[in-house]
């Protein structure tokens, strides 16, 4: 233990700590814009500095390990003059359109000049200006609100391995760009929107389909469906001042229908559907020699990863699409059929977790005789604000259930939200493809929680299945080049691109913590403990969709609607 | 543009190079290609393990590399501080209009490429442009338009030639 003094109060720290960490265990907050838990300092936005006796300059508490008897001041007024500075001068080279920023209300700068008092501009001059990149379908960036903090280099090269973007340039002309300035579009980008995640201000977003959505639900003469992804009934609520965790799968349902979608759906069913079809493939390919591991392809930002990074492993990845575009598929045949609608005049909505989901929406091979399977993506943040625009009083509405034939789910589609959940899923219906029994115990505590790589080995009958759980594809990586290396004990592995799966998605609300993702795993699991159907081959409307239209998993009518196919992609256009 | 080959070629004289030997292996490469190209930084990414994104990073953060071919006159603009107080910048700035370029492009055409220098050591001459070695002095925003419309005429004799 270390002793040292924070505002005239004794506090102890551990040996090697940084200040800022031991000042807030004492609860003393400091402001910051560019510290990230668990990473290597970086000390690029000096909001943080403290005044420590006997040392000449401010010193940065995010770079600053403990020392015995340090005299720390936090708050004094050199310190608070020297934040407010930082934020004037960075002030001075950002746009003054707050008023018409995604962020308005809620962006780290805005809140740090409100905290600081600053009421006018004390500094003027020439401001940088870069293009707008909207060149991607997913995410856009506005490098001219961009504070050069470097969280996103960071947690894309970092955390996820991918290093799409970089600082370029250098002194006043650096920006966070791409490799050869080029479009993110042409870039190794997997639209995974971590990035916006950690963003302090509005230089990156999604890239909106809002007014998209609104003027189909406007138009007469299109039908306008909704799907809501397993995982966005347990966050969507703390847009709405809910606790974390908090499932209004009710509410929104009711909420979707007042927005004036003609069906709601949800995703959660598909998840069904996709694990009979992913557990029958993963059967098939153990039983026929198949390439071994299978590996999930639900989560798109993991399977274009894979396309660029480990294009010799493509044959690895399941066939099946993922349960948005499954979904999206049977309501354009399936449900226009029965309905007698003409699949033209269907515009199907999803609201996802995801910012990536916007982009395999518009993957070509996500499209059947020229109409894409999906024709729109809301993030749930999106989907927060058509709620508010509407001016529906979310919290007081009447909760109800989605529509048939695909609002019956299992709770083994729902978990697909927490990292380990098509794990789980899969497990619990090809042990049954297997042996033809139920698994003793449902639940598989192994591929749960937060940790980076889980692995298990489930004893199937007589055969042990090897399975590996992967959160985050900076994860996935050092499991990818294990097997390159040779190592053959793996029979299926699940890859979710997010560290925490969807429930901690890039299209989630602006804030999450991995307290808030701790919350909603639990609270998927505590759905999952509950209910009372927990295999997805067991789902009624699961049953009745095969009996009525597809005929059995793997068969003619799912090649055609359900499977895809992946290609090599360059990681520089 | 180079081969394949030709950058293993220099990334063969680099054993077991790591992240540090970046720089160098990019001089090199523009030694002998005028430039970094695409497909140059892609592979040695592979070679060194590092993504393309870096890559640029650390060739936009010096002033030496550029990421266009040279044109077929290179113009260097000294803006060091003798060529500064004689005008230097009214010229690059005029040359930048002239040819529709910033300093590190190439024209269309392929004729001209601009790149500012700190200094070339000719400060008698202030202010001073090199093309292609060629050492034009105390130059105005005027009569370097003059000394481009000799290259302009260069080119075009031997076009017809």
């Amino acid at each position: 233990m270390v002793k040292l003094t924070l505002n005239d109060r004794h506090i102890e720290a551990r040996e090697g700590e940084l200040l800022i960490d031991a000042m807030e265990r004492a609860g003393v907050r400091v402001p910051t814009l560019c510290h990230m838990k668990d990473l290597f300092p970086s000390g690029a936005c000096r909001m943080c500095v403290v005044e420590i006796d006997g040392r000449r300059g401010l010193v940065p508490s995010c770079a600053c390990p403990v020392e015995e008897g340090m005299d720390v001041k936090t708050h004094s007024s050199r310190v608070v003059r020297a934040r407010k500075t930082i934020i004037e001068l960075l002030l001075a080279n950002h746009p003054d359109d707050c008023l018409y920023c995604v962020r308005n209300g809620n962006c780290q700068l805005q809140d740090l000049a409100e905290e600081l008092g600053v009421r006018e501009r004390r500094f003027t001059g020439g401001r940088s200006h870069h293009d707008l990149d909207v060149s991607n379908p997913a995410i856009e960036r506005d490098p001219d609100k961009c504070i050069l903090c470097g969280k996103c280099v960071r947690i894309c090269e970092e955390v996820q391995g991918v290093a799409a973007i970089d600082f370029v340039g250098r002194g006043s002309r650096a920006m966070v760009g791409t490799a050869f300035d080029q479009g993110l579009n042409l870039s190794s980008c997997v639209n995974c929107g971590q990035c916006i995640m950690v963003c302090p201000t509005g230089a990156l977003r999604e890239r909106s389909s809002l007014k998209d959505v609104m003027e189909a639900i406007s138009d007469p003469d299109t039908f306008v469906v909704v799907q809501h992804a397993p995982s966005i009934s347990v966050t969507l609520g703390e847009e709405f001042g809910l606790k974390p965790g908090t499932d209004v799968v009710g509410l929104m349902t009711t909420a979707m229908r007042r927005l004036g979608f003609d069906r709601v759906f949800d995703t959660a069913f598909s998840a069904d559907l996709t694990i009979m079809e992913e557990a029958s493939e993963l059967v098939h390919r153990l039983s026929t020699g198949g390439k071994l591991p299978m590996m999930t392809s639900c989560s798109p930002g993991w399977v274009k990863f894979v396309e660029q990074f480990y294009p010799d492993m493509l044959e690895n990845i399941s066939t099946c699409k993922s349960p948005q575009q499954m979904l999206g598929a049977v309501i354009k045949s399936y449900f226009a059929d029965r309905e007698g609608l003409d699949p033209k005049k269907i515009f199907s909505v999803s609201a996802m977790p995801c910012t990536a989901k916007k982009f395999e929406a518009t993957r070509p091979e996500m499209a059947r005789h020229g109409l894409p399977d999906v024709d729109a993506v809301l993030t749930t943040r999106e989907l927060a604000r058509l709620i508010r625009m509407r001016g529906l009083d979310f919290n007081d509405l009447e909760p109800s259930n989605a529509d048939t034939p695909f609002g019956e789910r299992t709770s083994a589609g729902k978990i697909f939200g927490a990292t380990g959940g098509v794990m789980e899923a899969a497990i619990r219906t090809a042990y049954h493809l297997i042996t033809g029994e139920e698994l003793q115990d449902l639940d598989v505590k192994a591929v749960r929680g937060m940790n980076g790589v889980k692995e298990a080995a489930v004893a199937v009958g007589d055969l042990e299945v090897g399975v590996a759980v992967a959160n985050g594809v900076g994860n996935a990586r050092k499991l990818l080049d294990e097997i390159r290396e040779g190592r053959d004990d793996l029979h299926f592995i699940e890859v979710m691109t997010c560290p925490g799966g969807c429930i901690a998605g890039g299209g989630q609300p602006i804030g999450t913590d991995l307290d808030k993702v701790r919350e909603r795993m639990n609270a998927l699991y505590k759905i999952d403990s509950e209910d009372s159907i927990r295999v997805s081959h067991e789902n009624p409307a699961i049953k009745r969709l095969y009996e009525e239209f597809l005929g059995e998993p793997l068969g003619h009518k799912s090649h055609e609607l359900l499977h895809t196919h992946y290609t090599k992609r360059e990681t520089v256009m | 543009m180079m081969t394949a080959n030709e950058i293993d070629d220099i990334l063969r004289q680099y054993p077991e190079a790591g992240r540090d030997a970046l720089i160098p292996i990019l001089q090199d490469v523009q030694d002998i290609q005028g430039y970094l190209s695409k497909d140059a930084v892609v592979r040695i990414g592979e070679c060194l393990k590092l993504p393309p994104s870096k890559i640029y990073g650390v060739a936009t953060f010096y002033n030496q590399f550029r990421f266009q071919p040279q044109g077929r006159f290179h113009i260097q603009v000294c803006r060091g501080t003798a060529c500064h107080v004689k005008g230097s910048a009214a010229v690059l700035d005029r040359l930048q209009r002239e040819l529709g370029v910033a300093s590190g492009e190439t024209t269309r055409d392929g004729i001209f490429s601009l790149e500012v220098v700190a200094c070339i050591g000719a400060c008698g001459l202030a202010p001073v442009i090199s093309v292609n070695g060629e050492f034009h002095a105390k130059l105005t925003p005027d009569s370097v338009v003059d000394v481009l419309n000799e290259y302009r005429q260069k080119a075009e004799s031997s076009a017809h030639a």
